[in-house]
């Protein structure tokens, strides 16, 4: 295995190594993944691409370990170091692992940026977030809202009790729920990500809220384990079944009218955006500080915090208009 | 006779699921409902069909702590077969379920029959190995409700004589169990084995054989659930029924199979597992907060186990009656 992934990253060396003296003047950015072969990724590099024929100078070396490991990843970016590419954008498989090999890429003068999954602030220039808990929680009440016109009970399906990044999205949700007249949130039920546990909850929250109109399920389990107990139960159309979720797993439900719509981040703009941001930084149109804008296209701009941080849009809705394009990506 | 009923086992815990259903049903009066209790049947079918097999097995002094996996694995298997090929005919798809199962039960047996593993180690070694053997088919990948083929969903749910299959199944297999363990030897061996397997040697039964059909019986329960719990919840990933071994262990401990083997019923069993099942399906409706949910659940195991465990206990008999007044 270890034999293979060297080889593996070997070939990427001597493939860029044919490829790269070509046009001495384009950028080359390594767009590197978790890890090779997932749906999600190769979304994202189909973003990555788009932003280099938008630039027109640029090169894209989509890479990444055969297995989502750090230190699979080290190898890939030792490799890209090496090659001296301009800038590399990096999902990252551990926070801190990483760092060293990345610091040393920006000690050559690489533009290091991290997306999707971030880097410590040390081994980084700047991170993409797809999203921000305030948007998400925004988006999550906002989907239900969408199809209630007239005002309804609503009810939450989380995970478990004590997941952090669940219960960051409700307290953002009820922050801004008042935004949305009508709309009355009137439980949070624990599904425990299990399909059962979840499937249960969702049978509970219809009995005992007869008027319910809307499950928000904040979770992918969650959601497709609620939209089944909504179909079973025949409510389709008369309970709408939304929050966060993958568009593979929500196909179905889509097609049933269980779940009218629901969001998640889009892999093609977080790719897109990814390659902008680190075209910008290598070419020196920006500088990642606190506080600075850094332009990435059609997305806007990144906004960073005090950590390089920023966000960079509001969850992409999906709905039966567009599940059929991304059912089959990710 | 009916004040022995009363008083045993199986009359006790009936009459604490009566009691349980009348305590809810003050706080949430439509949770009796006759509709509502047949759908909390149904839920709790799967529970029921693996309690059997997991009381055949414990019976015989071993524990079967790889029947969630196997479920998830042969659920798996049977959703990436229907997304192959989604004409494939609802008994075929039921005849490999249960083949399936059987295979991985027959391979626990096996391990305990022949290499002399203790089962807990054997199981729970198989249990991983079932889980990680889904990683390595799926590839960690969901198979999906649009993906199955709508007979293949369909089957569990399908009304029959105003129940779903899955319900049917279950009383199918309660039938077939209480046929099996009271009129056939091999349910008569599954006491033996387990009351004193010494004994059961020098009656002529195989210890070995018996333990071995009883992970084969429950491996092909937690098949034939496999499919049924998949074509249910319509989806299939790595990680379904995760934990639900316990809970089938406990539904067992509940209905009063004795852990050290050879004492249980298949009505105790039944009833174990329905108890689990309606405070399951209560929680959610009588709104307690999630962070009590749990330890509601593990309180009433313990205190049904406490039950037993004070009615189970021998009491002493006098046999020498005149001997002891004699001196």
């Amino acid at each position: 295995m270890k034999l293979f992934k060297s080889l593996l990253a070997a070939t990427a060396v001597a493939a860029v190594c044919i490829a790269g003296p070509a046009q001495a003047e384009t950028k080359r950015i390594a767009l590197v993944v978790k890890a090779l072969g997932i749906g999600f990724f190769e979304a994202a590099a189909k973003g990555a691409e788009e932003a280099a024929k938008e630039l027109g100078d640029v090169e894209i070396i989509y890479t990444g370990p055969t297995d989502t490991t750090a230190e699979g990843q080290i190898e890939v970016i030792n490799a890209l170091i090496a090659q001296k590419v301009d800038a590399i954008a990096i999902s990252a498989n551990d926070q801190d692992a990483l760092v060293p090999a990345l610091k040393k890429a920006m000690q050559r003068g690489i533009t290091v940026v991290s997306w999707d999954s971030g880097v410590a602030p040390d081994g980084r220039q700047l991170h993409l977030n797809p999203s921000s808990n305030p948007l998400i929680g925004n988006m999550i009440i906002k989907l239900a809202a969408d199809h209630l016109p007239d005002g309804g009970d609503v009810a939450v399906l989380s995970a478990s009790a004590t997941a952090t990044n669940q219960n960051t999205w409700i307290e953002e949700m009820n922050k801004v729920k008042d935004n949305y007249p009508g709309i009355n949130v009137v439980a949070t039920v624990y599904g425990d990500d299990l399909a059962d546990k979840s499937y249960r909850e969702a049978q509970g929250l219809m009995q005992t809220y007869p008027d319910l109109k809307a499950i928000i399920a904040p979770t992918s389990v969650g959601i497709v384990a609620a939209a089944q107990a909504v179909s079973d139960a025949e409510k389709a159309g008369q309970i709408n079944v939304t929050g966060l979720g993958l568009p593979s797993e929500m196909a179905g439900h889509i097609d049933s009218g269980a779940s009218k719509s629901f969001a998640i981040w889009n892999p093609i703009d977080l790719g897109y955006s990814a390659t902008m941001l680190a075209y910008n930084l290598a070419a020196g149109n920006a500088e990642a500080k606190p506080g600075a804008e850094i332009p990435m296209g059609r997305m806007g701009a990144l906004k960073l915090d005090d950590n390089n941080e920023g966000a960079m849009a509001d969850p992409f809705v999906y709905d039966s208009s567009n599940i059929d394009d991304f059912k089959d990506i990710f | 006779m009916t004040l022995s009923f009363f008083k045993s086992r199986e009359g006790i815990l009936g009459a604490a699921i009566l009691a349980l259903l009348l305590a809810i049903s003050l706080r949430f009066p439509a949770f009796v409902a006759p509709s509502n209790l047949a759908s909390v049947f149904n839920d709790t079918a799967p529970l029921i069909i693996l309690t059997l097999g997991q009381m055949a097995v414990i019976l015989t002094r071993c524990i079967d702590l790889s029947v969630a996996a196997n479920l998830a694995l042969t659920g798996m298997i049977v959703a990436m077969l229907n997304t192959m090929m989604p004409e494939l005919p609802i008994p075929v798809i039921l005849l490999i379920a249960i083949t399936l199962g059987a295979l991985m039960g027959l391979v626990n047996g096996l391990l305990v029959w022949k290499l002399n593993i203790p089962p807990i180690v054997v199981t729970l070694g198989t249990m991983t190995i079932y889980r990680g053997i889904i990683f390595l088919i799926s590839d960690g990948a969901w198979i999906n409700a649009h993906e199955m083929s709508s007979s293949f969903k369909a089957f569990p749910r399908d009304i029959v004589l105003g129940l779903p299959v899955l319900s049917w199944i279950a009383i199918i297999a309660v039938i077939g169990f209480v046929v099996l363990i009271g009129r056939t030897s091999l349910g008569r061996a599954f006491f033996a084995v387990g009351g004193n397997p010494h004994a059961a040697v020098y009656t002529g039964i195989n210890v070995g054989r018996t333990q071995c059909a009883a992970f084969v019986l429950s491996g092909a329960l937690a098949g034939l659930t496999g499919y049924l719990w998949v074509a249910r919840y319509a989806v299939a990933y790595v990680d379904i029924a995760g934990g639900f071994e316990l809970e089938v262990v406990a539904a067992c401990v509940i209905g009063g199979i004795s852990i050290a083997g050879g004492i249980g019923s298949v009505a105790g069993a039944l009833m174990g597992a329905l108890f689990l099942g309606i405070v399951k399906n209560a929680l959610p409706v009588i709104n307690i907060s999630p962070f009590w949910q749990l330890a509601i659940s593990g309180s009433a195991i313990i205190i049904a186990v406490a039950f037993n465990a004070t009615s189970n206990r021998a009491k002493g008999r006098v046999i020498l009656k005149e001997a002891e007044h004699a001196t």
